[in-house]
Protein backbone atom coordinates (compact mmCIF):
# COMPACT_ATOMS: atom_id res chain seq x y z
CA UNK A 1 0.00 0.00 0.00
CA UNK A 2 2.76 2.57 1.00
CA UNK A 3 4.39 1.67 -2.20
CA UNK A 4 1.43 2.65 -4.23
CA UNK A 5 0.96 5.55 -2.80
CA UNK A 6 4.40 6.80 -1.96
CA UNK A 7 5.34 9.19 -4.80
CA UNK A 8 2.31 10.91 -5.26
CA UNK A 9 2.13 11.71 -1.37
CA UNK A 10 5.80 12.91 -1.75
CA UNK A 11 5.01 14.79 -4.66
CA UNK A 12 2.12 16.89 -3.56
CA UNK A 13 4.12 17.62 -0.04
CA UNK A 14 7.01 18.68 -1.97
CA UNK A 15 4.21 21.35 -3.75
CA UNK A 16 3.30 22.20 -0.82
CA UNK A 17 5.65 22.69 1.80
CA UNK A 18 6.51 26.18 0.74
CA UNK A 19 3.44 27.59 2.31
CA UNK A 20 3.03 24.46 4.60
CA UNK A 21 3.39 26.74 8.13
CA UNK A 22 3.08 25.12 11.68
CA UNK A 23 -0.40 26.26 13.14
CA UNK A 24 0.60 28.40 16.40
CA UNK A 25 -0.43 26.97 19.42
CA UNK A 26 -2.68 29.90 19.88
CA UNK A 27 -4.30 29.40 16.87
CA UNK A 28 -5.46 25.90 17.06
CA UNK A 29 -8.91 25.06 16.22
CA UNK A 30 -10.64 22.84 18.66
CA UNK A 31 -13.67 20.94 17.58
CA UNK A 32 -15.01 18.98 20.59
CA UNK A 33 -11.87 18.38 21.76
CA UNK A 34 -10.59 17.69 18.62
CA UNK A 35 -8.32 19.20 15.50
CA UNK A 36 -9.31 18.69 11.99
CA UNK A 37 -5.92 19.68 10.12
CA UNK A 38 -2.41 18.80 10.55
CA UNK A 39 -0.79 21.21 12.87
CA UNK A 40 2.48 21.10 11.07
CA UNK A 41 1.02 20.97 7.57
CA UNK A 42 3.12 17.68 6.87
CA UNK A 43 1.99 13.94 7.42
CA UNK A 44 3.45 12.57 10.76
CA UNK A 45 6.15 9.55 10.86
CA UNK A 46 5.09 6.93 13.39
CA UNK A 47 8.74 5.74 13.83
CA UNK A 48 9.41 8.77 15.52
CA UNK A 49 6.59 9.31 17.03
CA UNK A 50 7.35 6.36 19.05
CA UNK A 51 10.55 7.74 19.94
CA UNK A 52 8.72 10.33 21.51
CA UNK A 53 6.52 8.43 23.74
CA UNK A 54 9.25 7.35 25.18
CA UNK A 55 11.80 10.74 25.73
CA UNK A 56 12.25 14.18 26.50
CA UNK A 57 9.21 16.24 26.57
CA UNK A 58 7.03 13.31 25.28
CA UNK A 59 7.59 10.82 27.78
CA UNK A 60 3.65 9.48 27.38
CA UNK A 61 4.86 6.23 28.62
CA UNK A 62 5.60 7.84 32.12
CA UNK A 63 1.76 7.61 32.69
CA UNK A 64 0.62 5.06 29.46
CA UNK A 65 1.14 1.47 29.16
CA UNK A 66 1.38 0.79 25.51
CA UNK A 67 1.96 -3.14 25.03
CA UNK A 68 3.32 -2.34 21.46
CA UNK A 69 6.61 -0.86 23.37
CA UNK A 70 6.82 -3.24 26.27
CA UNK A 71 10.58 -3.40 25.67
CA UNK A 72 10.69 -0.04 27.09
CA UNK A 73 10.58 -1.10 31.18
CA UNK A 74 8.60 1.33 33.56
CA UNK A 75 5.71 2.43 31.69
CA UNK A 76 2.94 4.25 34.25
CA UNK A 77 -0.29 4.09 34.83
CA UNK A 78 -1.93 7.28 35.51
CA UNK A 79 -3.68 7.41 32.54
CA UNK A 80 -5.47 4.36 30.67
CA UNK A 81 -3.28 2.24 28.39
CA UNK A 82 -3.07 2.97 24.60
CA UNK A 83 -3.39 -0.17 23.38
CA UNK A 84 -6.64 -0.09 20.85
CA UNK A 85 -6.62 3.37 20.88
CA UNK A 86 -7.00 4.25 17.71
CA UNK A 87 -10.37 2.22 17.61
CA UNK A 88 -11.57 4.77 20.08
CA UNK A 89 -11.00 8.10 18.78
CA UNK A 90 -10.75 9.46 15.37
CA UNK A 91 -7.51 11.15 13.93
CA UNK A 92 -8.76 14.26 14.64
CA UNK A 93 -9.69 13.17 18.25
CA UNK A 94 -6.31 12.13 19.10
CA UNK A 95 -4.86 15.12 17.85
CA UNK A 96 -6.93 17.54 19.95
CA UNK A 97 -5.85 14.99 23.04
CA UNK A 98 -2.25 15.45 22.28
CA UNK A 99 -2.24 19.36 21.60
CA UNK A 100 -4.46 19.68 24.91
CA UNK A 101 -5.97 16.99 26.62
CA UNK A 102 -7.85 19.13 29.06
CA UNK A 103 -10.07 20.54 26.02
CA UNK A 104 -11.43 16.99 26.08
CA UNK A 105 -11.04 16.37 29.56
CA UNK A 106 -11.52 18.85 31.93
CA UNK A 107 -9.13 18.88 34.60
CA UNK A 108 -6.72 16.06 33.47
CA UNK A 109 -3.59 15.21 34.89
CA UNK A 110 -2.59 14.80 31.30
CA UNK A 111 -0.45 17.80 30.31
CA UNK A 112 -1.19 19.82 27.76
CA UNK A 113 2.07 19.61 25.06
CA UNK A 114 0.78 22.02 22.31
CA UNK A 115 0.31 25.11 24.67
CA UNK A 116 2.43 28.11 25.66
CA UNK A 117 0.46 30.68 27.30
CA UNK A 118 -1.47 30.42 30.88
CA UNK A 119 0.75 28.77 33.20
CA UNK A 120 1.71 28.94 36.81
CA UNK A 121 5.13 29.74 37.64
CA UNK A 122 6.58 29.00 34.72
CA UNK A 123 10.04 27.73 35.09
CA UNK A 124 12.64 27.14 32.34
CA UNK A 125 12.45 23.26 31.80
CA UNK A 126 13.70 20.92 34.45
CA UNK A 127 16.22 23.67 36.03
CA UNK A 128 13.66 25.27 38.74
CA UNK A 129 14.43 28.73 37.49
CA UNK A 130 12.01 31.16 35.98
CA UNK A 131 11.50 30.95 32.50
CA UNK A 132 12.30 34.62 32.02
CA UNK A 133 11.06 36.67 29.11
CA UNK A 134 12.19 34.38 26.16
CA UNK A 135 9.79 33.36 23.72
CA UNK A 136 7.61 29.95 25.03
CA UNK A 137 8.16 26.79 23.22
CA UNK A 138 5.33 23.92 23.95
CA UNK A 139 6.69 20.65 25.49
CA UNK A 140 6.26 19.50 21.66
CA UNK A 141 6.64 20.61 18.54
CA UNK A 142 3.84 20.48 15.73
CA UNK A 143 5.76 17.95 13.55
CA UNK A 144 6.26 16.15 16.71
CA UNK A 145 2.64 16.37 17.43
CA UNK A 146 1.94 14.81 14.38
CA UNK A 147 4.49 12.12 14.57
CA UNK A 148 2.75 11.35 17.69
CA UNK A 149 -0.80 11.19 16.12
CA UNK A 150 0.65 8.79 13.42
CA UNK A 151 2.08 6.48 15.50
CA UNK A 152 -1.31 6.09 17.88
CA UNK A 153 -2.91 5.72 14.57
CA UNK A 154 -1.26 2.67 14.40
CA UNK A 155 -2.82 1.20 17.53
CA UNK A 156 -5.53 -0.58 16.56
CA UNK A 157 -7.12 -3.67 17.99
CA UNK A 158 -8.67 -5.39 15.57
CA UNK B 1 19.83 -1.14 45.55
CA UNK B 2 16.21 0.30 43.82
CA UNK B 3 17.08 -0.97 40.94
CA UNK B 4 15.92 -4.04 41.32
CA UNK B 5 12.37 -4.26 39.31
CA UNK B 6 10.28 -5.52 42.35
CA UNK B 7 6.21 -6.67 42.04
CA UNK B 8 4.30 -3.70 41.32
CA UNK B 9 1.45 -2.77 43.88
CA UNK B 10 -1.82 -0.76 42.89
CA UNK B 11 -1.77 -0.14 46.84
CA UNK B 12 0.47 0.61 49.50
CA UNK B 13 1.72 -2.65 51.22
CA UNK B 14 -0.12 -4.34 54.19
CA UNK B 15 3.82 -4.53 55.74
CA UNK B 16 4.17 -3.43 59.24
CA UNK B 17 7.36 -0.91 60.61
CA UNK B 18 8.96 -1.61 63.95
CA UNK B 19 12.12 -0.31 64.32
CA UNK B 20 15.18 -2.24 66.27
CA UNK B 21 12.49 -4.55 66.87
CA UNK B 22 10.96 -2.01 69.72
CA UNK B 23 9.74 1.16 68.19
CA UNK B 24 6.37 0.95 66.25
CA UNK B 25 5.44 3.20 63.76
CA UNK B 26 2.12 3.55 62.53
CA UNK B 27 2.19 3.88 59.05
CA UNK B 28 -1.87 3.57 58.22
CA UNK B 29 -4.35 5.87 59.96
CA UNK B 30 -7.46 7.28 59.80
CA UNK B 31 -7.29 10.33 57.69
CA UNK B 32 -7.30 13.89 59.77
CA UNK B 33 -10.99 15.34 59.59
CA UNK B 34 -9.82 18.69 57.78
CA UNK B 35 -9.37 15.98 54.61
CA UNK B 36 -11.76 15.82 52.16
CA UNK B 37 -10.75 13.43 49.50
CA UNK B 38 -8.83 10.62 51.50
CA UNK B 39 -10.21 8.20 53.98
CA UNK B 40 -6.66 6.75 55.10
CA UNK B 41 -3.74 7.94 55.33
CA UNK B 42 -0.63 5.84 54.95
CA UNK B 43 3.57 6.72 55.56
CA UNK B 44 5.58 6.38 52.46
CA UNK B 45 7.28 3.86 53.85
CA UNK B 46 4.16 1.63 52.89
CA UNK B 47 4.78 2.33 49.09
CA UNK B 48 8.62 1.15 48.95
CA UNK B 49 10.06 -2.18 47.92
CA UNK B 50 10.39 -4.81 50.37
CA UNK B 51 14.59 -4.17 50.23
CA UNK B 52 14.29 -0.45 50.63
CA UNK B 53 11.86 -0.73 53.25
CA UNK B 54 13.77 -3.33 55.36
CA UNK B 55 16.61 -0.80 55.27
CA UNK B 56 15.24 1.24 57.68
CA UNK B 57 14.09 -1.50 60.00
CA UNK B 58 17.37 -1.23 61.71
CA UNK B 59 19.36 1.61 62.69
CA UNK B 60 22.63 -0.36 61.99
CA UNK B 61 21.47 -1.06 58.33
CA UNK B 62 19.76 2.86 58.20
CA UNK B 63 22.90 5.26 56.51
CA UNK B 64 20.42 8.19 58.01
CA UNK B 65 21.56 7.45 61.35
CA UNK B 66 24.97 8.46 60.59
CA UNK B 67 23.80 12.03 60.19
CA UNK B 68 21.91 11.35 63.52
CA UNK B 69 25.89 10.00 65.18
CA UNK B 70 27.11 13.85 63.30
CA UNK B 71 24.17 15.68 64.99
CA UNK B 72 25.07 14.22 68.47
CA UNK B 73 28.81 15.06 67.98
CA UNK B 74 27.50 18.74 67.04
CA UNK B 75 25.24 19.01 70.08
CA UNK B 76 28.14 18.98 72.24
CA UNK B 77 29.98 21.46 70.40
CA UNK B 78 30.15 25.06 72.16
CA UNK B 79 30.44 27.42 69.29
CA UNK B 80 29.74 30.97 68.62
CA UNK B 81 30.50 34.03 71.10
CA UNK B 82 28.72 32.84 73.83
CA UNK B 83 30.53 29.51 73.75
CA UNK B 84 27.79 27.44 74.35
CA UNK B 85 26.44 24.10 72.41
CA UNK B 86 23.46 22.74 72.27
CA UNK B 87 23.61 20.67 75.58
CA UNK B 88 24.76 23.89 77.21
CA UNK B 89 20.77 24.31 77.36
CA UNK B 90 19.15 21.36 76.60
CA UNK B 91 21.05 18.90 78.03
CA UNK B 92 20.29 15.44 76.46
CA UNK B 93 19.14 15.44 73.22
CA UNK B 94 16.07 13.22 74.06
CA UNK B 95 14.92 16.25 76.33
CA UNK B 96 13.43 17.39 72.65
CA UNK B 97 11.32 14.43 72.17
CA UNK B 98 8.24 15.49 71.13
CA UNK B 99 9.02 18.19 69.07
CA UNK B 100 9.20 17.26 65.93
CA UNK B 101 5.77 16.19 65.94
CA UNK B 102 4.24 19.51 66.42
CA UNK B 103 6.47 21.50 64.13
CA UNK B 104 5.98 23.42 61.81
CA UNK B 105 4.36 25.72 65.00
CA UNK B 106 3.08 29.13 65.85
CA UNK B 107 6.02 30.97 67.13
CA UNK B 108 4.69 33.83 69.55
CA UNK B 109 7.43 35.96 70.09
CA UNK B 110 8.32 35.78 66.27
CA UNK B 111 4.47 36.12 65.30
CA UNK B 112 4.88 33.56 62.44
CA UNK B 113 5.00 30.13 61.88
CA UNK B 114 8.25 28.09 62.03
CA UNK B 115 10.37 25.05 61.29
CA UNK B 116 12.35 23.05 63.19
CA UNK B 117 15.35 24.26 60.75
CA UNK B 118 14.43 28.17 61.90
CA UNK B 119 13.92 27.22 65.69
CA UNK B 120 17.76 25.71 65.50
CA UNK B 121 18.72 28.54 63.49
CA UNK B 122 17.44 30.96 66.06
CA UNK B 123 19.33 29.11 68.57
CA UNK B 124 22.57 29.26 66.75
CA UNK B 125 22.34 32.88 66.30
CA UNK B 126 20.73 34.62 68.67
CA UNK B 127 21.51 32.13 71.70
CA UNK B 128 24.99 30.76 70.63
CA UNK B 129 26.15 33.93 68.59
CA UNK B 130 27.26 31.16 66.20
CA UNK B 131 26.77 31.23 62.41
CA UNK B 132 23.15 30.20 61.14
CA UNK B 133 23.73 27.19 59.35
CA UNK B 134 22.13 27.09 55.34
CA UNK B 135 18.44 25.41 55.19
CA UNK B 136 19.20 22.69 53.69
CA UNK B 137 22.69 21.97 54.46
CA UNK B 138 24.15 19.22 55.74
CA UNK B 139 24.65 19.65 59.21
CA UNK B 140 21.16 21.33 59.69
CA UNK B 141 19.81 18.09 58.57
CA UNK B 142 22.09 15.75 60.69
CA UNK B 143 20.46 17.94 63.21
CA UNK B 144 17.07 17.92 62.45
CA UNK B 145 17.33 13.99 61.55
CA UNK B 146 18.38 13.79 65.52
CA UNK B 147 15.60 16.01 66.73
CA UNK B 148 13.16 13.61 65.01
CA UNK B 149 14.89 10.52 65.90
CA UNK B 150 14.25 10.84 69.56
CA UNK B 151 10.55 11.48 68.96
CA UNK B 152 10.40 8.19 66.52
CA UNK B 153 7.02 6.35 66.81
CA UNK B 154 5.13 9.34 68.58
CA UNK B 155 2.20 10.14 66.45
CA UNK B 156 2.19 13.98 64.17
CA UNK B 157 0.13 16.43 65.84
CA UNK B 158 0.63 19.51 63.95
CA UNK B 159 -1.94 22.36 64.96
CA UNK B 160 -4.04 23.95 61.89
CA UNK B 161 -5.75 26.43 63.85
CA UNK B 162 -5.75 29.75 66.08
CA UNK B 163 -3.02 31.79 65.27
CA UNK B 164 -1.57 29.08 62.57
CA UNK B 165 -4.95 28.65 60.62
CA UNK B 166 -3.94 31.63 58.07
CA UNK B 167 -0.50 29.71 56.88
CA UNK B 168 -2.01 26.52 56.69
CA UNK B 169 -4.62 27.63 54.46
CA UNK B 170 -2.06 28.86 52.41
CA UNK B 171 0.13 26.26 52.67
CA UNK B 172 -3.42 24.36 51.28
CA UNK B 173 -4.00 26.34 48.49
CA UNK B 174 -0.44 25.81 47.19
CA UNK B 175 -1.03 22.07 47.75
CA UNK B 176 -3.91 22.46 45.33
CA UNK B 177 -2.15 25.13 42.58
CA UNK B 178 -1.11 23.11 39.09
CA UNK B 179 2.21 24.48 38.37
CA UNK B 180 4.57 24.88 35.77
CA UNK B 181 3.99 23.63 32.18
CA UNK B 182 3.24 20.41 33.21
CA UNK B 183 0.25 22.10 35.54
CA UNK B 184 0.41 19.45 37.92
CA UNK B 185 -0.26 20.21 41.57
CA UNK B 186 1.21 18.08 44.60
CA UNK B 187 -2.42 16.63 44.64
CA UNK B 188 -2.57 15.61 41.20
CA UNK B 189 0.46 13.16 42.10
CA UNK B 190 0.38 12.34 45.96
CA UNK B 191 -3.95 12.50 46.26
CA UNK B 192 -5.29 11.91 42.69
CA UNK B 193 -2.69 9.12 41.85
CA UNK B 194 -0.88 7.59 45.01
CA UNK B 195 -0.26 3.94 44.97
CA UNK B 196 0.02 3.99 40.55
CA UNK B 197 3.47 4.30 38.67
CA UNK B 198 4.23 7.10 37.06
CA UNK B 199 7.21 5.76 35.22
CA UNK B 200 9.87 3.98 37.64
CA UNK B 201 8.12 5.78 40.79
CA UNK B 202 5.34 4.29 42.51
CA UNK B 203 3.72 7.52 44.20
CA UNK B 204 2.94 7.32 47.58
CA UNK B 205 0.85 9.97 49.16
CA UNK B 206 3.90 12.46 49.98
CA UNK B 207 3.84 12.48 53.32
CA UNK B 208 6.86 13.92 55.56
CA UNK B 209 6.58 12.05 58.99
CA UNK B 210 9.37 10.18 57.56
CA UNK B 211 11.95 13.32 57.12
CA UNK B 212 14.14 13.93 56.69
CA UNK B 213 14.46 11.05 54.23
CA UNK B 214 18.22 9.09 53.33
CA UNK B 215 16.99 8.62 49.80
CA UNK B 216 19.19 5.31 47.91
CA UNK B 217 19.31 7.77 45.27
CA UNK B 218 21.46 10.87 45.97
CA UNK B 219 22.64 8.58 48.71
CA UNK B 220 22.43 11.71 51.83
CA UNK B 221 19.60 13.00 53.92
CA UNK B 222 17.01 14.95 52.47
CA UNK B 223 15.09 17.90 54.06
CA UNK B 224 11.63 18.43 53.35
CA UNK B 225 12.05 21.53 51.66
CA UNK B 226 14.71 20.00 49.20
CA UNK B 227 12.23 17.45 48.50
CA UNK B 228 9.69 20.12 47.62
CA UNK B 229 11.89 21.72 45.37
CA UNK B 230 12.02 18.53 43.33
CA UNK B 231 8.58 17.90 43.46
CA UNK B 232 7.99 21.66 41.91
CA UNK B 233 10.60 21.44 39.51
CA UNK B 234 9.56 18.37 38.37
CA UNK B 235 6.47 20.64 37.29
CA UNK B 236 8.72 22.33 34.66
CA UNK B 237 8.00 25.10 37.10
CA UNK B 238 9.77 28.03 38.76
CA UNK B 239 9.88 26.37 42.72
CA UNK B 240 10.18 28.38 45.62
CA UNK B 241 13.34 28.61 48.11
CA UNK B 242 13.50 26.65 51.08
CA UNK B 243 12.86 28.50 53.75
CA UNK B 244 10.68 30.44 51.90
CA UNK B 245 7.10 31.78 53.82
CA UNK B 246 5.50 29.54 50.60
CA UNK B 247 7.71 26.30 51.52
CA UNK B 248 6.82 27.22 55.38
CA UNK B 249 3.34 27.44 54.76
CA UNK B 250 3.64 24.31 52.55
CA UNK B 251 5.27 22.20 55.63
CA UNK B 252 2.42 23.08 58.16
CA UNK B 253 -0.28 21.97 55.71
CA UNK B 254 1.58 18.49 54.34
CA UNK B 255 2.25 17.60 58.02
CA UNK B 256 -1.31 18.06 59.07
CA UNK B 257 -2.18 15.60 56.53
CA UNK B 258 -0.10 13.33 58.15
CA UNK B 259 -1.44 14.16 61.72
CA UNK B 260 -1.72 10.69 63.32
CA UNK B 261 1.17 8.64 61.23
CA UNK B 262 4.22 8.18 63.49
CA UNK B 263 7.73 10.30 63.32
CA UNK B 264 9.77 8.00 61.82
CA UNK B 265 12.60 10.01 60.57
CA UNK B 266 15.32 9.59 59.68
CA UNK B 267 13.71 7.13 57.41
CA UNK B 268 14.89 5.26 53.70
CA UNK B 269 13.31 6.35 50.47
CA UNK B 270 14.44 5.52 46.87
C1 LIG C 1 1.08 13.02 33.66
C2 LIG C 1 0.29 12.00 33.04
C3 LIG C 1 0.13 11.89 31.54
C4 LIG C 1 1.06 12.06 30.55
C5 LIG C 1 2.54 12.43 30.68
C6 LIG C 1 0.39 11.76 29.31
N1 LIG C 1 -0.90 11.43 29.55
FE1 LIG C 1 -2.30 10.85 28.16
N2 LIG C 1 -3.72 10.71 29.60
C7 LIG C 1 -3.50 10.88 30.95
C8 LIG C 1 -4.75 10.68 31.66
C9 LIG C 1 -4.94 10.77 33.16
C10 LIG C 1 -5.72 10.37 30.68
C11 LIG C 1 -7.19 10.05 30.89
C12 LIG C 1 -8.05 11.20 30.46
C13 LIG C 1 -8.60 11.94 31.62
O1 LIG C 1 -7.86 12.70 32.24
O2 LIG C 1 -9.79 11.77 31.94
C14 LIG C 1 -5.03 10.39 29.41
C15 LIG C 1 -5.65 10.10 28.18
C16 LIG C 1 -4.98 9.95 26.99
C17 LIG C 1 -5.59 9.48 25.75
C18 LIG C 1 -7.01 8.99 25.59
C19 LIG C 1 -6.93 7.51 25.96
C20 LIG C 1 -8.19 6.71 25.88
O3 LIG C 1 -8.07 5.52 25.78
O4 LIG C 1 -9.27 7.28 25.98
C21 LIG C 1 -4.61 9.49 24.80
C22 LIG C 1 -4.73 9.09 23.34
C23 LIG C 1 -3.39 9.96 25.45
N3 LIG C 1 -3.66 10.22 26.77
C24 LIG C 1 -2.17 10.09 24.80
C25 LIG C 1 -1.01 10.59 25.40
C26 LIG C 1 0.21 10.87 24.69
C27 LIG C 1 0.44 10.58 23.22
C28 LIG C 1 1.10 11.40 25.58
C29 LIG C 1 2.50 11.92 25.36
C30 LIG C 1 2.76 12.79 24.24
C31 LIG C 1 0.43 11.40 26.87
N4 LIG C 1 -0.85 10.91 26.71
C32 LIG C 1 1.01 11.82 28.06
C33 LIG C 1 -2.30 11.20 31.55
C34 LIG C 1 -1.11 11.48 30.89
C1 LIG D 1 21.64 29.58 75.37
C2 LIG D 1 20.67 28.54 75.42
C3 LIG D 1 20.40 27.67 74.22
C4 LIG D 1 21.29 27.11 73.35
C5 LIG D 1 22.80 27.18 73.34
C6 LIG D 1 20.49 26.38 72.40
N1 LIG D 1 19.17 26.51 72.67
FE1 LIG D 1 17.62 25.74 71.64
N2 LIG D 1 16.32 26.74 72.79
C7 LIG D 1 16.67 27.50 73.91
C8 LIG D 1 15.47 28.12 74.45
C9 LIG D 1 15.41 29.02 75.66
C10 LIG D 1 14.41 27.71 73.62
C11 LIG D 1 12.95 28.09 73.74
C12 LIG D 1 12.25 27.03 74.50
C13 LIG D 1 10.81 27.32 74.64
O1 LIG D 1 10.27 28.15 73.91
O2 LIG D 1 10.17 26.65 75.44
C14 LIG D 1 14.99 26.84 72.61
C15 LIG D 1 14.25 26.21 71.63
C16 LIG D 1 14.75 25.27 70.75
C17 LIG D 1 13.95 24.48 69.84
C18 LIG D 1 12.43 24.54 69.70
C19 LIG D 1 11.89 23.68 70.82
C20 LIG D 1 10.47 23.94 71.22
O3 LIG D 1 10.17 23.67 72.40
O4 LIG D 1 9.66 24.38 70.44
C21 LIG D 1 14.81 23.66 69.17
C22 LIG D 1 14.44 22.63 68.09
C23 LIG D 1 16.15 23.95 69.63
N3 LIG D 1 16.06 24.92 70.59
C24 LIG D 1 17.31 23.34 69.20
C25 LIG D 1 18.58 23.74 69.57
C26 LIG D 1 19.80 23.24 68.95
C27 LIG D 1 19.84 22.16 67.87
C28 LIG D 1 20.83 23.92 69.52
C29 LIG D 1 22.28 23.85 69.15
C30 LIG D 1 22.66 23.98 67.77
C31 LIG D 1 20.26 24.81 70.50
N4 LIG D 1 18.91 24.68 70.50
C32 LIG D 1 21.01 25.65 71.32
C33 LIG D 1 17.93 27.68 74.42
C34 LIG D 1 19.09 27.29 73.78
C1 LIG E 1 4.60 14.80 38.67
C2 LIG E 1 4.28 14.12 39.88
C3 LIG E 1 4.53 14.82 41.20
C4 LIG E 1 4.10 16.04 41.64
C5 LIG E 1 3.29 17.07 40.89
C6 LIG E 1 4.57 16.17 43.01
N1 LIG E 1 5.27 15.05 43.38
FE1 LIG E 1 6.00 14.64 45.23
N2 LIG E 1 6.79 12.90 44.54
C7 LIG E 1 6.64 12.41 43.26
C8 LIG E 1 7.34 11.15 43.14
C9 LIG E 1 7.42 10.29 41.90
C10 LIG E 1 7.90 10.89 44.41
C11 LIG E 1 8.73 9.68 44.83
C12 LIG E 1 7.81 8.53 45.17
C13 LIG E 1 6.96 8.85 46.36
O1 LIG E 1 7.45 8.82 47.50
O2 LIG E 1 5.77 9.19 46.18
C14 LIG E 1 7.53 12.00 45.27
C15 LIG E 1 7.86 12.11 46.61
C16 LIG E 1 7.42 13.10 47.46
C17 LIG E 1 7.69 13.16 48.87
C18 LIG E 1 8.52 12.14 49.67
C19 LIG E 1 7.62 11.17 50.37
C20 LIG E 1 8.38 10.22 51.28
O3 LIG E 1 7.74 9.34 51.87
O4 LIG E 1 9.59 10.34 51.39
C21 LIG E 1 7.09 14.28 49.35
C22 LIG E 1 7.10 14.77 50.78
C23 LIG E 1 6.45 14.93 48.22
N3 LIG E 1 6.66 14.19 47.09
C24 LIG E 1 5.73 16.11 48.30
C25 LIG E 1 5.20 16.80 47.21
C26 LIG E 1 4.60 18.12 47.28
C27 LIG E 1 4.40 18.91 48.55
C28 LIG E 1 4.25 18.46 46.01
C29 LIG E 1 3.71 19.75 45.48
C30 LIG E 1 4.49 20.92 45.76
C31 LIG E 1 4.59 17.33 45.16
N4 LIG E 1 5.19 16.36 45.91
C32 LIG E 1 4.33 17.28 43.80
C33 LIG E 1 5.93 12.99 42.23
C34 LIG E 1 5.29 14.22 42.30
Amino acid sequence: MKHGLGLGVAAIFAATTAFAEAVEPTDVVFVDGAVEMSLSGQPGDPAAGAEVMNKGAGNCIACHEVSDLDHLPFQGEIGPALDGVADRWSVAELRGIVANAKIMFPESRMPSFYKTVGFIRLGDAYTGKAHGDGEVQPLLTAQQIEDVVAYLVTLKED
Amino acid sequence: LSIACGPVWADPDTDQLTINGDITIITEAAAPSHMEYIDTIYSGWRFRSDETQAVQMDDFDNPGMLGVENALAAWDTEEGSEGKSCASCHGAAESLAGIRAVYPKWNEAKGMVTTLEMEVNNCRETRMGAEKWKYTGGDMTDMVALISSVSRGMPVNVAIDGPAQSTWEAGKELYYTRTGQLELSCANCHEDSYGLMIRADHLSQGQINGFPTYRLKNTKLNSVHARFKGCVRDTRAETFAPGSPEFIALELYVASRGNGLSVEGPSVRN
